[in-house]
């Protein structure tokens, strides 16, 4: 419990100080904690197994401690993420995290592993609650952040390692445990009274947003905010205020308000504009790209995706919107700008023109039945965190072929879709969306897509405008005069001429005309594939928008890095694939090397059948969990609920499997490999079936309350992780009959296997879509079976007989 | 006679001492310059293999003058003249020197020019303009980045630069207008008032991107009928599309 809560705590304690593509990078590498423990405890198993409960319960002490040191440590190594590309120490440094982060993970592996190893004969049973336990700590942690900040809940996590440390400390002998029992009261204590409030501070990095923006003259904190979804922070610069305005014209003669920072996790900020109701002051709002529908629609009602800090709800009042619903994820950034700040923001959202919903967009625009004149989708990354591909690894189902076809359904005729996008050169983000749109409107059956899009573009901002219907000559008029009042750049329009591109923020070549051109008619295939960026749509399967990552680009970009061409490289895959790597080889050395040295002691075709069968169980259980989490984001409306429901029912579920398992081990005595065989079976119809169905069943039911569809959700894994939950505790059933020495082995294989699927599933998602990483695991499940089923070693008599 | 000796043997030491420092500062000194040779012959080639035209003549002579390892911290000095950004504390870095070769030739300083630097940092991109125009006026946001600059600057010789500590958005009228503006930092967008004071025919270059990652370069120019255009240079040849030239 304790465990997996960590694992997610930690994710969001190093996404806080760090960026998230490392904190799943040096987590990923930690976790082979759990196969070195395993390689431990088999090398050590004489000495540890006769003083189980002692072992036991100094590892649980060792674990509680560790947690919280371990991230005060962790956070002393001067690791620079954003080095990495230029200074070869970061390496060292970034090893040195791996290395401090590894010790909390051994420890609670070692828990687990010394139990499996110690009592064989209750491994179905320690198995269920492994998985009960784990699937109660994931549920727990994301409920402990929204009332604890997150260093609290990192010393209530300690405490239930303490607290499973004194359950098995009962069972070790008097003198002993009474000391230890004193050890586990003086630690208690410590964390609970000691221990300063909210000790260890973050130390954000200092190239992160939030840093940079307190290092100006007299820019404080106003108020920080915790929940699962983020550390917010409200930052005041009153002597050189904030002033964000993405593609404000050169020509402008107005400026920007003043401005409190919304920073969340340290980045990513937004802002909240003031407003004193005077529209005046907010003259800028008419010389920016995002303004460009309003040009050509009247008063119409409006639907903002990504409310954030409230400016684009600001932007529709500006514009004379008639009504507005505005969509936010994070329920306190809505009450930062409808409450806490209210006077500053003018008391926005008591407007009765808006209405404020907390949800996420595809959910939100899924559920509507409402239908917009605009549907404005807000620029939410920062051009930082969009320039330096951090975000590749990041799904979003904002902007996939499905989304835009959504979107599409719910705008009233001759109203539009309105998505701003910082400007990449060479264009990246803009022409990837173009494809995505275009294929969206090729589903819907659109003759001629290119009728109903329009592109324009200021130096570091580009504007794209779908319209239910074709775009008129009255309106490519205005587009056109609205362009050259602000010296943008027309993109695309319908039958634009090359001679209208690139005439103001000039490019070496009109690469968004070229790009969009190719995209629209019939050469577009061969754009694609001749592009040297990734820029085919996004889609549900692959929601991967900010990957576009080509290996065969990369020895040019690499060769060009030193003469400024460092930009142009996407670092975040290639952070994903430097994790894989390091993943295969940390954990060779750490689990198959020691494996290798001492590979006698087992019978012969132990190490390679019964390593592989647990290896493939491994890989095949979290590429599922992985693929079926990002399937129900969707349904359930939110990343975190889908985590939390996806991540608790498939831990639960696969615990009861693994408890019936002994039962019907107990019942038909002697099968327990066919009994594997009948687990596979049932798990690849039940996915299978869920490949195909489950689109259809999310669409009848995503309109349902949160309250119902999340016991739908757990209906659903239900049986699937059920079937999941058996083909581990019955292959090590066997291995406890036929071999026992090799448990901690198992245990350490199949911990490895899951360290390498988390960034090889990802690496496979974006490379080949959510469904592929779905039947390539059920493939994995069919070929354990066949191992367990094939293999002599399996057949041998029991040890000792 | 023992006095003497110790008299004798102190002095020896101290002379041992003192060789000993003025070997290192000297021999520290001639690497540094070495260094910063080689610095510059690296930049000299990759502007030539990307492209078109080598870098102005003054600017490189520039470049090989400046001591850069003056201008970051102890713990980076010996990476001063390496092809690379450094931090400089405070969140702040000290450019790829051949983004600040790239930024200098793009603004084309002419030694009458009154330059406009907003964003101070260690102060190197100013001793760089310093040699090449008439005045440097910077500005800085950060108070020790600021204070330190100065003081910096002060201590080198660069009398020709002026720096405060105040806020670059309104650019710094008094002096202006400006020949040429040079924007260290990327915001959201270009501040009106700094288009305002660049004078006519004048140009003001912007890098766009993270702080270890220069995207690209925005160089506004301001022709001589008071016409804005902007050009985006990436600092790289780099042709987006297969099988074209």
């Amino acid at each position: 419990m304790a465990a997996i809560g960590y694992e997610i705590l930690l994710m969001r304690l190093l996404s806080i100080v760090q960026w998230h593509h490392f904190a799943y990078m040096i987590i990923s590498l930690a976790l082979l904690g759990y196969g070195a423990s395993g390689s431990f405890i088999a090398l050590s198993k004489r000495l540890i197994v006769p003083h189980f409960a002692l072992a036991f319960s100094v590892s649980a002490v060792f674990f509680s401690v560790a947690m919280i040191i371990c991230f005060a440590l962790g956070q002393l190594v001067p690791f620079n993420a954003l080095e990495i590309g230029w200074d070869p120490r970061q390496l060292i440094y970034l090893s040195l995290m791996y290395l401090v982060f590894f010790v909390p993970f051994f420890f609670a592996a070692s828990c687990i592993g010394l139990a499996f190893t110690c009592l064989k004969e209750h491994i179905s049973r320690i198995y269920f609650f492994d998985l009960v336990g784990a699937g109660t700590g994931a549920l727990l942690v994301v409920a402990a952040l929204f009332l604890l900040s997150p260093q609290n809940a990192l010393r209530l996590l300690a405490v239930f390692a303490l607290a499973a440390s004194a359950l098995v400390g009962h069972a070790v002998g008097s003198p002993v445990r009474n000391r230890l029992m004193l050890t586990l009261g003086i630690f208690l204590i410590g964390l609970v009274f000691v221990l300063p409030k909210n000790w260890p501070d973050f130390r954000i990095s200092q190239f992160k947003g939030q840093s940079q923006a307190l290092q100006v003259i007299d820019a404080r904190v106003l108020g920080q905010y915790s929940s699962p979804l983020g550390l917010l922070a409200v930052v005041e610069s009153p002597t050189i205020p904030f002033r964000d305005a993405p593609g404000l014209s050169l020509n402008t003669q107005s400026e920007p308000p003043a401005q409190l920072a919304l920073f969340t996790d340290g980045d990513a900020m937004s802002v909240i504009t003031r407003f004193d109701g005077n529209l005046d002051a907010l003259a800028y709002m008419d010389d920016v790209t995002a303004a460009l529908p309003y040009r050509l629609l009247d008063r119409p009602k409006v639907l903002v995706l990504g409310a954030g800090g409230g400016t684009d709800v600001l932007f529709a009042i500006y514009h004379g919107a008639r009504a507005i619903d505005a969509v936010e994820l994070n329920p306190q950034v809505t009450e930062l700008v409808g409450d806490t700040y209210a006077d500053f923001a003018g008391h926005l959202y008591d407007d009765e023109r808006i209405d404020v919903y907390t949800d996420e967009a595809r959910s939100f625009v899924a559920r509507s039945t409402a239908r917009y004149d605009l549907i404005h989708i807000a620029l939410l990354d920062s051009f930082a965190a969009s320039g330096t591909g951090v975000q590749a690894l990041s799904e979003s189902y904002l902007y996939t072929v499905e989304a835009i076809g959504e979107y599409m359904q719910h705008i009233a005729p001759e109203g539009m879709l309105a998505i701003t996008r910082w400007l990449k050169v060479p264009p990246r983000d803009s022409l990837k969306l173009f494809a995505t749109v275009t294929e969206a409107l090729k589903r819907a059956g659109a003759a001629d897509p290119a009728q109903s899009i329009a592109l324009i573009r200021s130096w570091n901002t580009s504007t794209m405008l779908v319209k239910n219907g074709d775009f008129s000559a009255r309106e490519i008029a205005t587009i056109k005069e609205f362009c050259k009042s602000n010296s943008f750049d027309t993109a695309f329009y319908p039958s634009m001429n090359a001679s209208e591109a690139n005439r103001y923020n000039l490019l070496d070549q009109p690469f968004l005309f070229n790009g969009a051109t190719a995209l629209a008619g019939q050469g577009a295939a061969d754009f694609l594939e001749r592009y040297k960026f990734q820029i085919e749509p996004a889609t549900d399967d692959k929601p991967y928008f900010f990957h576009f990552f080509k290996w065969r680009t990369l020895p040019e970009l690499l060769s060009l890095r030193k003469r400024g061409g460092a930009g142009l490289i996407e670092w975040g895959y290639l952070v994903l694939v430097a994790t894989l790597i390091q993943s295969i080889l940390a954990g060779a050395a750490l689990i198959l090397f020691p494996l290798w040295i001492v590979k006698r002691r087992w019978p012969r075709g132990a190490g390679t059948r019964m390593g592989g069968y647990f290896f493939l169980l491994g890989l095949a259980f979290l590429f599922v969990e992985m693929a079926f989490i990002q399937k129900f984001i969707l349904f359930l409306g939110h990343p975190l609920y889908s985590v939390a429901v996806v991540l608790s029912g498939f831990l639960v579920f696969a615990g009861l499997g693994s408890g019936y398992s002994q039962t019907l081990v107990r019942r038909y005595r002697g099968r327990r490999l066919y009994l594997v065989a009948y687990a596979v079976t049932g798990i690849v119809s039940v996915a299978l079936v869920y490949l195909f169905l489950l689109p259809e069943l999310f669409d009848r039911l995503i309109g349902q309350r949160d309250a119902i569809k999340i016991p739908i959700a757990l209906l659903m894994i239900a049986p699937l992780a059920f079937c999941m939950g058996m083909p581990f505790p019955l292959g090590l059933g066997q291995v406890a009959s036929k071999a026992p020495d090799f448990i901690p082995w198992a245990w350490g294989i199949n911990g490895y296997a899951s360290v390498v699927s988390a960034s090889l599933g990802t690496l496979l998602a974006i490379e080949f879509g959510f469904t592929a990483v779905i039947l390539l695991a059920l493939a994995l499940y069919v070929a354990a079976a066949v191992v367990v089923n094939t293999g002599a070693f399996f057949r041998l008599p029991p040890a000792g007989s | 006679m023992n006095l003497y000796k110790k008299i004798y043997r102190s002095r020896a030491a101290v002379f041992i001492l003192l060789a000993s420092v003025s070997f290192v500062i000297f021999a520290d000194d001639a690497q540094y310059a070495v260094d910063r040779a080689a610095m510059v012959a690296e930049i000299e080639e990759y502007a030539r293999l990307n492209g078109d035209q080598a870098f102005a003549k003054r600017v490189m002579q520039s470049m090989a003058s400046v001591q850069r390892h003056e201008f970051v911290p102890d713990a980076q000095k010996r990476f001063a003249y390496a092809n690379r950004p450094l931090p400089i504390g405070f969140g702040q870095t000290i450019s790829q020197p051949y983004i600040v070769a790239l930024m200098t030739d793009l603004i084309e300083p002419d030694s009458d020019d009154v330059v406009l630097e907003i964003g101070t940092g260690s102060g190197y991109q100013a001793a760089i303009l310093s040699g090449l125009v008439k005045s440097v006026y910077s500005i800085e946001i950060i108070k020790p980045l600021a204070t330190q600059a100065a003081a910096r600057l002060q201590l080198l010789g660069f009398d020709n630069v002026t720096t405060r500590l105040s806020d670059g958005y309104y650019g710094w009228a008094e002096h202006g207008p400006f020949d040429a503006i040079v924007v260290t930092a990327a915001a959201s967008h270009v501040p009106p008032y700094l288009v305002r004071q660049l004078r006519r025919g004048g140009r003001m270059v912007i890098p766009v991107g993270g702080r270890f990652l220069t995207q690209q370069l925005l160089l506004i120019e301001k022709t001589e009928t008071g016409e804005v255009k902007t050009r985006q240079v990436i600092p790289v040849i780099f042709v987006p599309l297969t099988g074209e030239h």
